[in-house]
């Protein structure tokens, strides 16, 4: 039984990084209701009609200038090595490395990003900043000027330190 | 009183303002009825469908000022189908026809079209204000008509509506002799704007207070306008994102420091951090601030610019200013009053940065809190306690908890003794709206202790009947109830059917009404319109056919003297 069941948790699909154990994504609980309620209490939590009570005309300005951000193609996805989820932001609304480093801060500071240090693309001995440019090579954030940086970079990246230590 | 000449009875119901303390006293005595009825210059209607336009004007017909609202609250987010009702035509067109010297109009959540528009704008002479709040059905050639024919206008202002855009051009047809505006709002505009007309006629209007601005508005064109308008009280930004290099930016960073009476600020549609700090000169005397539309401003940019509003009574963000920085608002906002926190990415995979935390330390540091709308993750019991103690002078309480019937993290109970709290503690509560998860326990509290509650909006609540039933029989003061997807039937609807004559309105989705039940309901009240709202087409066209076990989806019961409206669309059905 035991090794069945071991068989089976390798093979089985999960949300979550490689190597990882977190479970799949179960958010929020199971109403107290009687297992034959026939009613949509057990729809998907993302797709509720109406759900969360926020304003159409607010989600549309929303949905509508993220679409237009997007589409003028400044919105880069953000991963980082251990996190359970990436983020997406616009490159333009930052004046320079050091504010993108501290809105990166931020955003994943709870999975503890580390202290900034001198060198702009390293952010201490824990972690790097690196981003992947339009042909696709892994680089190290900071060695060209602004400008030219937000119109190549089509990702980034934030790499655990051991491996960014190879890249300079 | 009945000795007193009527005049002298007119003279003292000017100091009756309050519709509801009218309503009043126009029970005493036919004598008072008349002079009140003559008197009245201001009639809110609460819902279009009450009572009949004509009805309203032949009863006062020297009112100047107008309120109807029309769909209910829950249209708001997409649970009312697009063409359920709720026109303007009819308002308007009694209106222009018994009530000419009409000079103000309110609408909320109505059909209003460009035809009405036109009407209105071409029969009161006198008017003055037009406030529409989350309307449809116009377009940009109804607000042409209104700059074209109402002299004198002074209050033009959209909120949240949907407007069609059909050029740009309406700005122009305020004609030059248009210098009365004291308030201008077209933020909810889609289209271009013609830049020229816009400052034109700023320029020529010396009372303008309040101007808000849509997103298609330059920063260039801002600084036009602010040059011309400096004793603007409340300002809605158009754009506001520019590269700082630029002449444009460095003129907007000097735009502000003159502004002695800027109060309010809002707008910021696409605000960039840099561009934000054009504003920091004028925050220490700003009461309200709303920047509930910059995704791109992040938490630290948030902090900068709070921590220098120390006047701040009213507040609208979005999470991305995180627990730390409502710690920054709690510490500096000592005046605030009003706070609503909407989350910034509503399809979002994962955390949002707002936690019961950031909502604690507000309430322990701003003791004047009284209104709030709160989207977040969590919420424990814990904390909604420690809230009520902190806040007891809370009139509106909204918390939505993102994850539908979510527990207490920490203990993994339900939140019906943090609701409970709330509601024992805030005397004075008005409105609330509920959410994570929720027994029935929390309805006997509301029903207990909620004796000024007028609104409640509850979601995915409740284990049975009991939970309304405990609503409908305790609190006296309800007027509006919108459940959506709990499991409360037939026996809750019917348990206290003389309670509905007593509210505006009942809304009920997703829940285990039948039609039976409904017809029971009908049959006994027949002073409520008893809407069935359905639409899936199948069973539509076999009404008769249906059985009275038959769920129904959406039903819509309100009181009205004006029996069933003659306005419905094919789904709904009043019984």
């Amino acid at each position: 039984m035991e090794a069945e069941a071991s068989y089976v948790k390798d093979t089985e699909l999960r949300l979550g990084l490689p190597g990882t154990h977190a479970p799949a994504e179960t958010r929020g609980s199971k109403r107290a209701l009687p297992e034959d309620d026939e009613k949509s209490h057990g729809k998907s939590k993302a797709r509720v009609v109406g759900w969360p009570p926020i304003q159409s005309y607010r989600k549309n300005s929303f949905r509508a200038r993220k679409a237009e951000a997007e589409a003028a193609g400044s919105y880069v996805k953000v991963s980082m090595d251990g996190a359970p989820y990436l983020r997406k932001i616009d490159l333009r609304v930052y004046r320079g490395y050091k504010e993108l480093r501290e809105a990166l801060e931020d955003m994943f500071g709870c999975f503890s990003l580390g202290e900034a240090s001198g060198a702009e693309g390293c952010t201490g001995s824990e972690h790097a900043m690196a981003y992947e440019d339009k042909d696709g090579d892994l680089m190290l954030v900071g060695d060209v000027p602004w400008e030219m940086f937000i119109s190549s970079c089509k990702r980034l990246r934030i790499m655990k330190g051991s491996e960014a230590r190879g890249l300079g | 009183m009945t000795y007193f000449p009527e005049e002298v009875v007119e003279h003292i119901f000017d100091f009756v303002g309050s519709h509801r303390d009218r309503n009043t006293v126009s029970t005493v005595c036919k004598a008072w009825y008349q002079v009140e009825r003559l008197s009245r210059r201001t009639v809110f209607v609460g819902n279009c469908y009450a009572i009949g336009p004509e009805r309203v004007m032949a009863r006062f017909p020297g009112i100047k000022s107008l309120s109807v609202k029309g769909k209910p609250h829950f249209a708001d987010f997409n649970l009312v189908p697009y063409d359920w009702g709720g026109f303007a035509l009819p308002w308007i067109v009694a209106a222009a026809r018994l009530c000419p010297g009409l000079e103000e109009l309110r609408l909320k959540r109505m059909v209003v079209t460009d035809d009405g528009l036109e009407l209105l704008a071409r029969s009161f002479p006198n008017f003055k204000s037009l406030v529409l709040i989350s309307c449809e059905g116009f377009s940009t050639d109804g607000l042409a008509t209104i700059a074209t024919y109402c002299r004198g206008l002074r209050e033009l202002d959209l909120q949240e509506n949907e407007v069609e855009d059909h050029g740009c051009q309406w700005l122009s047809f305020f004609p030059d002799s248009c210098t009365s505006l004291v308030s201008l709002n077209f933020g909810c505009l889609k289209g271009e704007v013609n830049g020229g007309a816009l400052e034109r006629l700023v320029a020529r209007c010396p009372n303008l207070r309040s101007l808000k601005l849509s997103p298609a508005v330059s920063v260039e064109s801002l600084n036009k306008i602010l040059a011309r308008a400096s004793h603007l009280v409340d300002l809605g930004t158009g754009s506001f994102a520019v590269d700082h290099r630029t002449d444009v930016y460095h003129m907007l960073m000097n735009s502000f420091p003159k502004f002695k009476s800027l109060r309010n600020l809002s707008g910021f549609w696409d605000a960039s951090p840099c561009c934000l700090r054009a504003v920091y000169p004028v925050c220490t005397s700003l009461t309200v601030l709303n920047l509930s539309y910059a995704p791109a401003i992040q938490g630290d940019d948030l902090i900068k610019i709070i921590c220098l509003c120390f006047k701040l009574q009213k507040l609208w963000v979005l999470d991305s200013i995180g627990d730390k920085g409502l710690a920054v608002v709690a510490s500096t906002c000592k005046e605030l009053q009003e706070l609503r926190v909407f989350p910034c990415d509503i399809y979002g995979a994962g955390t949002t940065s707002v936690t019961e935390e950031g909502l604690l330390a507000v309430s322990s540091g701003c003791p004047k809190l009284n209104s709030l709308l709160y989207f977040c993750y969590q919420m424990t019991n814990a904390a909604l306690i420690t809230i009520a103690k902190n806040c007891p002078h809370f009139t509106r309480f909204r918390l939505c908890i993102l994850d539908p019937g979510k527990p207490d993290p920490v203990t993994d109970q339900p939140l019906d003794e943090g609701f409970g709290a709330i509601v024992r503690s805030c005397k004075n509560l008005r409105r609330l709206s509920l959410s994570g998860r929720l027994t029935d326990q929390v309805f006997l509290y509301i029903g207990m202790y909620a004796e000024r509650l007028e609104m409640l909006s509850i979601a995915f609540a409740g284990d049975s009947d009991k939970g309304m039933i405990y609503v409908l029989n305790g609190c006296k003061n309800l007027r509006k109830l919108e459940i959506r997807d709990c499991p409360f039937g037939d026996i809750a609807l019917l348990k206290n059917v003389a309670k509905y004559e007593t509210m505006r309105s009942l809304w009920m989705s997703s829940c285990d009404i039948t039609l039976g039940g409904c017809k029971a309901l009908a049959a006994k009240m027949p002073r409520l319109n008893v809407e069935i709202i359905n639409e899936n087409e199948e069973t539509y066209e076999f009404e008769e056919n249906l059985s009275d076990l038959h769920k129904l989806e959406k039903i819509y019961v309100y009181r009205t003297v004006a029996g069933p409206r003659n306005d419905a669309p094919d789904f709904v059905w009043t019984l």
